[in-house]
């Protein structure tokens, strides 16, 4: 594995040279090497929640180097992190707090290290999910709430693919436009309490903050590493990005 | 507003695409893995790898063509065929899988909906089902039998309650496949589709019988199916993905252009 730092070494910044990337494999590694090669890194948070393999092969696809890892150290000393997840609120930051993450989570984002949030991920992100009744992270202000439709041939989970309008600038979704569209499966939506955190919105029978942003962290409720090219982009601008908002 | 979903369908026998017309005479036409990935890029929705290979000792090749799949493609997929346990289900996600497909062992062992459903969610349980149109009877009074072993036992199960029992018991999403229409490509089963769609509230996707564009058309409006499985259309060459949605399109149904 050590062949590769020095190229990795070259990418610092978050320049991506698809095609000649060598792949490394999502291992854990030992104490002795890991605050090295985790630098240049981006981290996969990995807290039981869900098939984290999937956002891997997507950044891998892409030739973007990742690990995926649910070591507080390790995601410290990353580049950038991804914070995906699929699964429910409650055990799932019952086991960010229980492992040390959930202070992780909150160093990184103060430091201004690049965050992105996927699905569960951005629930968990806000101040609390109504889901278990959970109280959660608190980087960005706002809660996660369960859809109530009123159209009951709207079913829940909404699941499948539907347009993504942003409503700011941003640099993750400079690719979208009126007719893109990403993948969603869920039964909660992130409601941040500030209208400046909401950078696009969907609509299901309501119109509900489908990415939310603050800073140096971004968050979909939709599955980029599932939602074709136009999710592959996000994860793309992503590895390029150094955190600024717009 | 959600989009109605195109999902191709493929047959993997032994590693190979594999078609077959009425569930008999299988030919082999492929690469499983270079054609995923070919739909992928031509806009699909999403994809299903049912898994036909007769003997149970040839899975791992199954759950390699799984995780290859998984590399190149990045829309949500499912596989079924031969997934008999929370093993089983747990051995394709882990492989690359979003979702898993049950059919004959959910009849066989309707708790195993229940059990996949908990396990890993119910968006992951996916109820597929084969049915055959009968006489309506008193056991089975729809008119639509559910028939298992790719087609060829009856099982003397009605197609609309076990619809219903299968949302029940925590499917999270049904396929409903007509055996009679499947591979004939002369439209899907608008009828038997409707009637399942109307019964449930969760998303059922029509199976078996597509030929033409307007057969898509047909299920996503007459049949109120919330997506279309394709297979011989756009197998053959006749059709490509991106056709099937240009048509659709054109004709005003909210689908993804892509």
């Amino acid at each position: 594995m050590r062949a590769d730092y020095s190229f990795a070494a070259i990418r610092i910044g978050g320049e991506t040279i698809s095609g000649e990337f060598i792949h490394v494999d999502g291992g854990v590694l030992s104490d002795s090497d890991h605050s090295f090669s985790a630098f240049y890194m981006i981290a996969i948070v990995d807290y039981q929640a869900g098939n984290l393999t999937s956002v891997k092969r997507a950044l891998d696809h892409l030739g973007i180097r990742s690990r995926i890892t649910g070591v507080p150290s390790e995601i410290r000393s990353a580049a950038k992190v991804i914070f995906p997840g699929v699964g429910r609120a409650g055990s799932a930051v019952q086991t960010l707090r229980a492992r040390g993450i959930s202070d992780a989570l909150h160093e990184v984002f103060r430091r201004g290290t690049p965050i992105l949030g996927i699905c569960l991920g951005t629930q968990i992100i806000l101040e609390a999910s109504e889901e278990d009744n959970t109280e959660c992270l608190g980087l960005i202000q706002g809660g996660a709430r369960r859809f109530r439709l009123s159209d009951p041939l709207l079913k829940i989970p909404h699941m499948g693919w539907n347009h993504v309008r942003a409503v700011r600038k941003h640099p993750l979704l400079a690719h979208v436009n009126e007719e893109t569209q990403f993948y969603f499966v869920h039964s909660y939506y992130p409601e941040p309490r500030l209208q400046e955190d909401i950078v696009a919105v969907t609509e299901y029978g309501m119109r509900f903050a489908s990415a939310i942003g603050r800073k140096n962290l971004f968050a979909t409720q939709f599955h980029p590493e599932k939602s074709g090219q136009a999710g592959l982009e996000v994860l793309r601008a992503f590895s390029r990005w150094e955190g600024e908002s717009c | 507003m959600l989009s109605k979903r195109i999902i191709a369908c493929l047959d993997v026998r032994d590693g190979c695409l594999a078609k077959s017309i009425r569930f008999e005479n299988t030919q082999n036409i492929g690469d499983p893995v270079a054609r995923a990935s070919e739909y992928f890029n031509q806009g699909l929705d999403e994809l299903v790898l049912y898994d036909i290979t007769a003997s149970s000792d040839n899975r791992g090749i199954m759950l390699d063509v799984v995780s290859r799949v998984a590399e190149q493609v990045f829309i949500p997929f499912s596989v079924g065929g031969g997934i008999r346990s929370v093993k089983d289900a747990r051995d394709v996600l882990l492989a690359g899988a979003e979702k898993v497909n049950i059919n004959t062992a959910a009849v066989q062992n309707p708790s195993l909906i229940s059990e996949i459903s908990e396990a890993f969610g119910a968006q992951c349980a996916v109820l597929s089902m084969d049915v055959l149109q009968v006489e309506s009877s008193e056991s089975i009074p729809s008119g639509y039998e559910i028939v298992i072993h790719g087609g060829r036992t009856r099982t003397g199960k009605d197609a609309l309650y076990w619809a219903q029992e299968g949302e029940r018991l925590g499917a999270g999403e049904l396929v409903i496949n007509s055996i009679d229409t499947d591979g004939v490509r002369l439209g899907y089963e608008i009828c038997l589709t409707r009637m399942i769609a109307e019964a449930v509230r969760i998303p059922v996707i029509a199976s078996g019988g597509a030929g033409k564009p307007e057969h898509l058309y047909d299920a996503l409006t007459d049949g109120h199916a919330d997506g279309a499985l394709v297979a011989s259309i756009i197998h053959y060459d006749d059709f490509t993905v991106r056709d099937l949605k240009d048509y659709l399109i054109q004709r005003g149904l909210p689908i993804r252009r892509a």
